[in-house]
């Protein structure tokens, strides 16, 4: 291969970027970026950079000197439009094209909008310019927020904004959030978060629309209720951004897909992060991001798929001073237990507690909650338990 | 110079915290002892809470992994090295001396 391409300048992107690199790719790397920016870590935003305890300079995923010895051009504020139908030339949306003989696919999600969502002072959270817009206006004084969604983005952002003194109400349509992930215990207590954390939180009540003509002025909730505000955030998760390949031989499906290995239907294009479908399943989670492409890249070089990308699921979120962590594959029908630490009225207590979700005696996911050190012991014996290697060792011996 | 604690509280592989500013993480690696600074350079994280293994700390956030002898991280997401500390044992009580304080001390 004389050229790779990266489509996508974002975790993954680079974390692809670098790989080729290290594995000793010495063409032209190319990577093009729609945002103006080079790459930036996202988990921050919605936390330390929105109350404003991290600048920007602490969010770059690279700095100067890395950045040289990766030895690429970078087309920045430029999209994508296109792959033609072979995967041999990217076309871009200022009518330029990049002629390539491998692609990485790695452009992320997009924040999911809100019909009439044009309004001032609604926001959706998932680009430094979100970001940058957001924490502008809550530097304005004390605001009425309304969080639209109850997810991980919706609470951290809900989280910020009470610790910067504004006035939170939440807003979910399930009967409680964070189900799908979590389970309905554990769910119902990281809902209690919100209340320890003093934002409101209304559940099981959809969204109707936005009110205000110019400048919103309230969410109308399905109910008839209007929760006034005047700073809206929008926080309904995300879709993957894969409207560019359109016109590609690629099959797309929520997300481009692809197998165990992060290739595509095309040897030489291999999707990764957000984007990317991989054995079947979608992660939107910061660790995948950086797992996937150190194998997309020896698949891509190796022009066949030779290794498998299929690691034990993990995220953390930080949310009113507490840290959730959770790793594993978690069924509706797993049972959940506290295995260290208590709860308090529903909440976490004090030093916060480990959980273990079981089927049939075995351990398939866990959670913690300010127990970072029995988490990471558990999620490396999950981790060793799903090895296929270390599963043949433990029938062997 | 800090006192940390006795000796005999902090077996092979175990770890504590030291409540200074910023935060300092004592490690017994197989009996040496090391002490760097606690929050991960990454973001915030506490090493002390991290999966200790020969010389090397990861991370319980993100996996970043420091070296406990120089302080410099062996893989990513870490970036920048975490500041190492002298560790001294006198009468059974383990003691830091900060970096930041050495060469001033009497």
């Amino acid at each position: 291969m004389r050229t790779v391409t990266v489509v996508g300048a974002s975790l993954s992107g680079l974390y692809a970027a670098r790989e080729l690199r290290a594995q000793g790719f010495d063409g032209r790397l190319v990577v093009v970026g729609d945002e103006p920016h080079h790459p930036y870590d996202r988990p921050p935003l919605s936390k330390d950079f929105l109350t404003g305890r991290a600048d920007e300079a602490r969010l770059a995923l690279a700095d100067a000197e890395e950045t040289a010895e990766l030895d690429a051009e970078w087309l920045l504020g430029v999209r994508a439009r296109g792959l033609d139908s072979r995967g041999r030339t990217v076309l871009l949306h200022d009518g330029r094209t990049v002629s390539t003989d491998g692609v990485v696919i790695a452009t992320g999600a997009s924040a999911r909008r809100l019909p009439g969502d044009g309004l001032v002072g609604v926001h959706t959270l998932r680009t430094l310019d979100d970001a940058r817009a957001l924490r502008t206006e809550l530097s304005r004084g004390p605001r009425s927020v309304v969080v639209i969604g109850g997810g991980f983005i919706g609470a951290e952002t809900a989280s910020s904004c009470a610790g910067l003194g504004h006035e939170v109400t939440v807003v979910e349509a399930a009967p409680l959030p964070l189900v799908p992930q979590l389970g309905p215990e554990m769910a119902a207590v990281c809902a209690a978060l919100h209340r320890r954390g003093g934002a409101g939180l209304v559940t099981g009540i959809g969204v109707a629309g936005l009110r205000g003509s110019g400048t919103v002025t309230g969410v109308e909730l399905s109910d008839g209720r209007v929760l006034p505000a005047d700073v809206v955030i929008v926080g309904i998760g995300a879709v993957p951004n894969t409207g560019w390949l359109a016109g590609s031989t690629l099959a797309l499906h929520d997300g481009v897909l692809c197998d165990d290995g992060c290739v595509t239907a095309l040897p030489q294009v291999v999707a990764v992060g957000d984007v990317a479908r991989v054995g079947g399943a979608r992660a939107e989670h910061w660790t995948s991001a950086t797992e996937q492409p150190r194998v997309a890249v020896r698949n891509l070089l190796a022009g066949r798929t030779v290794e498998s990308a299929r690691s034990l699921p993990y995220f953390w979120s930080d949310q009113y001073g507490a840290r959730i962590q959770f790793a594993g594959r978690r069924h509706a029908a797993d049972t959940v237990r506290i295995t260290e630490g208590a709860l308090d009225d529903g909440a976490p207590a004090e030093g916060g507690f480990l959980a273990l979700y079981e089927r049939g005696g075995r351990t398939t996911a866990v959670l913690s909650i300010d127990r970072p050190r029995p988490f990471m012991k558990a999620r490396r014996e999950l981790a060793r338990s799903e090895d296929p290697v270390e599963r043949a060792g433990a029938v062997a011996s | 110079m800090i006192p940390v604690c006795r000796l005999d509280d902090l077996p092979a592989g175990e770890s504590v915290r030291v409540d200074t500013t910023p935060p300092i993480a004592v490690f017994n690696a197989d009996g040496e002892l090391y002490a760097i600074d606690d929050t991960c350079t990454h973001q915030d994280a506490s090493l002390s809470e991290g999966w200790l293994e020969g010389c090397l700390i990861e991370c319980p956030l993100h996996a970043a992994s420091f070296d406990l002898r120089t302080g410099l991280p062996t893989c990513l997401p870490a970036r920048r090295p975490v500041r190492t500390h002298r560790v001294t044992v006198d009468d059974g009580v383990i003691h830091v001396h900060l970096a930041a304080e050495e060469g001033t001390a009497a």
